[in-house]
């Protein structure tokens, strides 16, 4: 493993215009919490965008105290002679609004009332992510992003900062996609909803003023979620059907080494993540469909796009499957904008994204590259 | 002249161009560079694909067998399939699909009716191992090969209009004896094929 880019510090930005929102509200005093590594250089043109998934956050690489501590999520990715070079580039990774690691969402105080959002907290969409962080490049002084890249949710992210904003994009690389979401995907995000709304310490969202908050509901609902991050495959590798004791204890506490990674991901998630946001961030995958206002119609929805685009998808992903990606590609393609596709065989899922496996790696870099 | 040479003249500047089985893009770079096309690249396999990303070609991954149905009509001023078509499991739907996607077709293909391939089978009563096609039967991927009379045979019945062809021996040249005989002395040939 090559080494990380070191030492990492959070910075704040104040957003210095309102946002006025696709559903209509307009939010005021917009903080985004990101962070950078590497160099920009003279004319501001190796700046690279991460746009983190569903519950991911801005700190993609290094650390914050020691080495020892638990490495940014795309630290595999990122970093000097990584695929994602900060030797070479400038790399800028916002948490999102509505996020709950320090960018303005709905554990944040409103400065108005100064009382937590919660639950009042607006529904935002992918499109108010990317004027949010159009305003985050006007602050750095990057005029052009040369890449933006994304996994799963993030890699909707990178396409709609194609469309958006056709002018001030030179390449995307979408990963582990889909152009929207299915029933199927609506509905897993379901069940992680209802999981948390029917906790009795939801309490309609406004937790943060009680003493309780719905862990248990968010528990069960990241349980769901890590179900489909994984493979069949992934899961039998990992676990099988090895028991933790070695024999079965004929009950219904933790047996299988499964239930116990489960709810070990259950426990932490709950810990660290805010319900309401995650109420949010499921609602916000299932509304994304570019086509929307062009009549179901992809093709004519990617027209305004400029910048060259890589699709990769991976083989084991169900979550959003190799077919999902190839519903963008062949929109690409029939839209002649610049497309290349990978898919590249991994065993990991969903998650495979976040793994340097060899081809990924020199596809990505090859790509920035050139 | 060589494959890449006629290639190049039979393609027109700023044309859009789809190279299936497009290997390293070599041919794809070399008309990027001359005429300035707008290129998309279609491979199988991992390492070319990369190869292709590298030299900042477009490229799709995709198995040619399992369908074209993603590019539409007429999308594409010219459609090339180079040395690709006796690897695929069903040639004809193959023809029919690059002529429905392409204005213009370039399709390249290993002769069987070369003299030295009829030759070495007549003598040795094996199947032959010649240059262009060194594999043995049992793990060759060229699973449809042809002679050229095949080839514009299956044309004809499916009203595809061969409108260029041209044949070279086996260093790539075309003479007096491939242009006369091209089944017989062509190791292979270039054609431009269209609806």
């Amino acid at each position: 493993m090559t080494e990380s880019v070191g030492k990492v510090t959070e910075q704040i930005f104040k957003l210095p215009s309102d946002l006025l929102l696709e559903c209509g509200k307009t939010l005021k005093n917009i903080e985004l919490t990101y962070e950078t590594y590497g160099e920009l250089n003279s004319d501001a043109s190796n700046a690279i965008l991460i746009c983190h998934a569903l519950s991911g956050n801005h700190h993609a690489a290094g650390y914050y105290k020691d080495e020892n501590e638990r490495l940014g999520w795309w630290d595999a990715l990122i970093g000097p002679s990584k695929a994602i070079d900060t030797n070479k580039f400038f790399v800028v990774c916002p948490n999102n609004i509505g996020g709950c690691h320090g960018s303005t969402g709905p554990s944040s105080v409103d400065p108005e009332t100064q009382r937590y959002y919660g639950p009042d907290f607006p529904v935002i969409t992918v499109k108010d992510w990317v004027n949010s962080q159009a305003q985050l490049a006007d602050h750095l002084n990057i005029k052009c992003w040369h890449a933006a890249i994304g996994g799963s949710l993030g890699g909707m992210q990178a396409l709609e900062w194609c469309r958006l904003f056709p002018d001030r994009i030179s390449k995307a690389a979408v990963i582990a996609a889909a152009p929207k979401l299915s029933a199927q995907n609506i509905a897993f995000n379901e069940v992680a909803r209802q999981a948390i709304i029917t906790d009795p310490d939801f309490q309609e969202g406004k937790y943060l003023d009680s003493e309780k908050s719905p862990k248990t509901g968010l528990r069960l609902a990241r349980m769901v979620g890590h179900i489909t991050y994984l493979s069949d495959e992934a899961m039998r590798d990992k676990f099988g059907r090895e028991l933790k004791e070695g024999k079965l204890n004929f009950g219904f506490d933790v047996e299988f080494e499964v239930e116990s990674y489960l709810r070990h991901q259950g426990d932490v998630f709950s810990e660290s993540f805010d319900a309401n946001t995650y109420l949010l961030m499921t609602k916000l995958l299932d509304y994304y469909d570019p086509a929307e206002n062009y009549k179901g119609d992809l093709v004519k929805a990617f027209e305004t796009i400029k910048a060259k685009i890589m699709v990769i998808s991976f083989s084991s992903d169900w979550r959003f499957s190799p077919e999902r990606s190839k519903e963008i590609v062949n929109a690409l393609l029939a839209a002649e904008k610049d497309t290349t596709y990978l898919e590249i065989e991994s065993s990991h899922g969903h998650d495979s994204f976040l793994f340097a496996e060899d081809r990924y790696v020199s596809a990505l870099t090859a790509f920035l590259g050139n | 002249m060589k494959t890449l040479e006629i290639i190049n003249n039979w393609v027109t500047q700023n044309s859009s161009v789809l190279d299936l089985g497009c290997g390293k893009g070599e041919i794809l770079l070399d008309l990027i560079s001359s005429k300035d096309i707008k290129a998309v690249g279609v491979e199988i396999d991992g390492s070319n694909i990369n190869e292709c990303v590298a030299s900042g070609i477009n490229v799709i991954e995709q198995n040619i067998d399992e369908g074209l149905d993603n590019f539409i009509d007429n999308s594409f001023d010219v459609v090339i399939m180079s040395q690709t078509i006796q690897v695929l499991k069903d040639p004809r739907k193959a023809l029919q699909e690059i002529t429905r996607i392409g204005n213009d077709c370039i399709v390249t293909i290993p002769n069987f009716g070369h003299w030295r391939t009829r030759l070495s089978l007549l003598l040795t009563g094996k199947m032959p191992i010649t240059d262009p096609l060194p594999e043995s039967w049992f793990d060759t991927p060229n699973i449809h090969l042809c002679t050229l009379e095949d080839f514009e045979l299956l044309c004809s019945e499916t009203s595809i209009q061969i409108t260029q062809k041209i044949s070279f021996n086996s260093s790539g040249h075309s003479n007096v004896f491939t242009r006369a005989w091209p089944n017989l002395f062509g190791a292979s040939a270039i054609y431009k094929i269209s609806k």
